[in-house]
């Protein structure tokens, strides 16, 4: 039994992993682009919004049903999907959100778009930004449980099995990892958030 | 030869009203020249159409004789000092590392940057061994400002634009402040243009006072030619800041 908890909760971390990290890698260039296009964001973080409020299951079903099939990589793209909308408003919020008068400064002395990107709002945005990835991650981990409905891997499947057979055990050799993960992942990325927020 | 010369400059934003207009007007070279005026009449405008920041919709603004729509915007502003009264320090570097940001970007040698840190913060009166590595954060307002006008001169720029560098200073800052800007710049020669709404400390930083209202040049003259001004207009802002 452990061996198969170990198991899969390694097999519910790669599709949190995986699938946070191509929200971050589509999110974050996404997010600094439509700072640059601001009429654009009603449009990106609307859709991005829309996509958030289909319940899971509902999202698991039509992704089927676009012909992706059941398994791992369509939980992936759900998994995705969810992830994308925090880390995109935290990128513009956090981006936005950068004193007018550090960024004018920056301008001022003669910093050009990207040099101003990379020193000046990037840095100061880091720590939003990554409260972003950390509501993500916290939700992701909980979405993923119950990926196993669409024939999928990770802790959901103890949940599934224990509900079938009626047996609390189950339910919670799936449950409390999944519990224990989301809060040792809240904990360790609120912890880097911490330490990346510029000081006031 | 002029550094700095308004030609008929005029700016107006998309739909809005001429914040500069008309403005012509000369700043020679090793020159400080206090743009003076009431909240609105067009200061930060006409600083920000030297460096770039804004572009004139009429007219022209030159710098070393070049139009400011000819320059490379950032090598024009990599050669121009910028101050502003929110310091606009960046809050995530050190002392040393907001002073050295233009030398870095402009490629200087690690050990010239170095050796030109220490001597800025010399030069504002902050050691560089007391301060280099602290944060902006950790240091009082008056001793910020001082950082902010280390980082402008890191470059050796020819050029000090300064936007109410003092503005948000407590009085007696303020004054000790003004008297080491004025104490630097004999030493130094820089070229400056001065924003300020104080008829004091313009008088006291400048040579010439340029005073504006609603975007035109409504007078132009030593602190002594414009306080003997019998013009209405001058007579009240004089009055009205005394």
């Amino acid at each position: 039994m452990t061996a198969e908890i170990v198991r899969a909760t390694g097999q519910h971390l790669v599709l949190v992993l995986v699938s946070i990290g191509v929200a971050t890698a589509v999110g974050v260039p996404l997010g600094i682009a439509l700072t640059r296009r601001p009429a654009w964001q009603r449009l990106v973080l609307g859709s991005a919004a829309i996509v958030q409020t289909v319940p899971s299951l509902a999202l698991f079903g039509l992704l089927i049903s676009t012909g992706l099939g059941i398994g791992n990589a369509t939980a992936i793209v759900a998994l995705t999907l969810y992830a994308l909308l925090p880390i995109l408003r935290n990128t513009v919020t956090g981006i936005a959100g950068v004193d007018p008068a550090v960024r004018e400064a920056g301008r001022g002395m003669g910093m050009t778009d990207r040099q101003l990107l990379w020193r000046v709002e990037l840095p100061l945005a880091a720590s939003v930004i990554l409260a972003g990835v950390r509501v993500a991650t916290v939700v992701g981990i909980g979405v993923a449980t119950i990926a196993p409905a669409i024939g999928a891997g990770g802790l959901g499947v103890f949940i599934f099995r224990g509900l079938h057979v009626l047996d609390n055990a189950t339910i919670l050799a799936g449950a409390v990892p999944a519990a224990l993960l989301a809060v040792a992942a809240d904990a360790s990325l609120g912890a880097v958030e911490r330490r990346l927020a510029p000081p006031r | 030869m002029p550094l700095v010369e308004f030609a008929g400059a005029r700016f107006a934003p998309p739909g809005g009203r001429a914040l500069v207009d008309g403005l012509t007007l000369a700043v020679a070279e090793g020159e400080t020249l206090a743009l003076i005026g009431p909240s609105g009449a067009g200061k930060t405008t006409a600083l920000k159409l030297v460096n770039a920041l804004l572009m004139p919709t009429g007219g022209e603004v030159r710098v070393g004789g070049r139009a400011t729509t000819a320059w490379d915007p950032i090598q024009l502003r990599r050669r121009t000092g910028w101050v502003i009264q929110e310091v606009g320090l960046f809050p995530h570097l050190t002392v040393e590392q907001n002073v050295a940001l233009v030398p870095e970007l402009e490629g200087w040698p690690t050990p010239r940057i170095g050796a030109r840190v220490e001597e800025m913060l010399a030069l504002v009166g902050l050691p560089a061994a007391e301060y280099r590595t602290r944060r902006p954060h950790e240091l009082s307002g008056g001793q910020r400002q001082r950082v902010g006008v280390a980082r402008a001169l890191a470059a050796d720029p020819p050029l000090l634009l300064l936007d109410e560098p003092f503005g948000a200073l407590d009085p007696i800052t303020r004054r000790g402040l003004q008297r080491e800007f004025r104490a630097l710049q004999t030493r130094l020669r820089k070229t400056a243009v001065f924003v300020t709404h104080d008829l004091r400390e313009a008088t006291l930083v400048a040579d010439r006072l340029a005073l504006l209202a609603d975007g035109r040049l409504i007078a132009l003259g030593t602190p002594a030619e414009l306080a003997a001004s019998p013009e209405p207009a001058v007579r009240s802002f004089l009055e009205a800041g005394a």
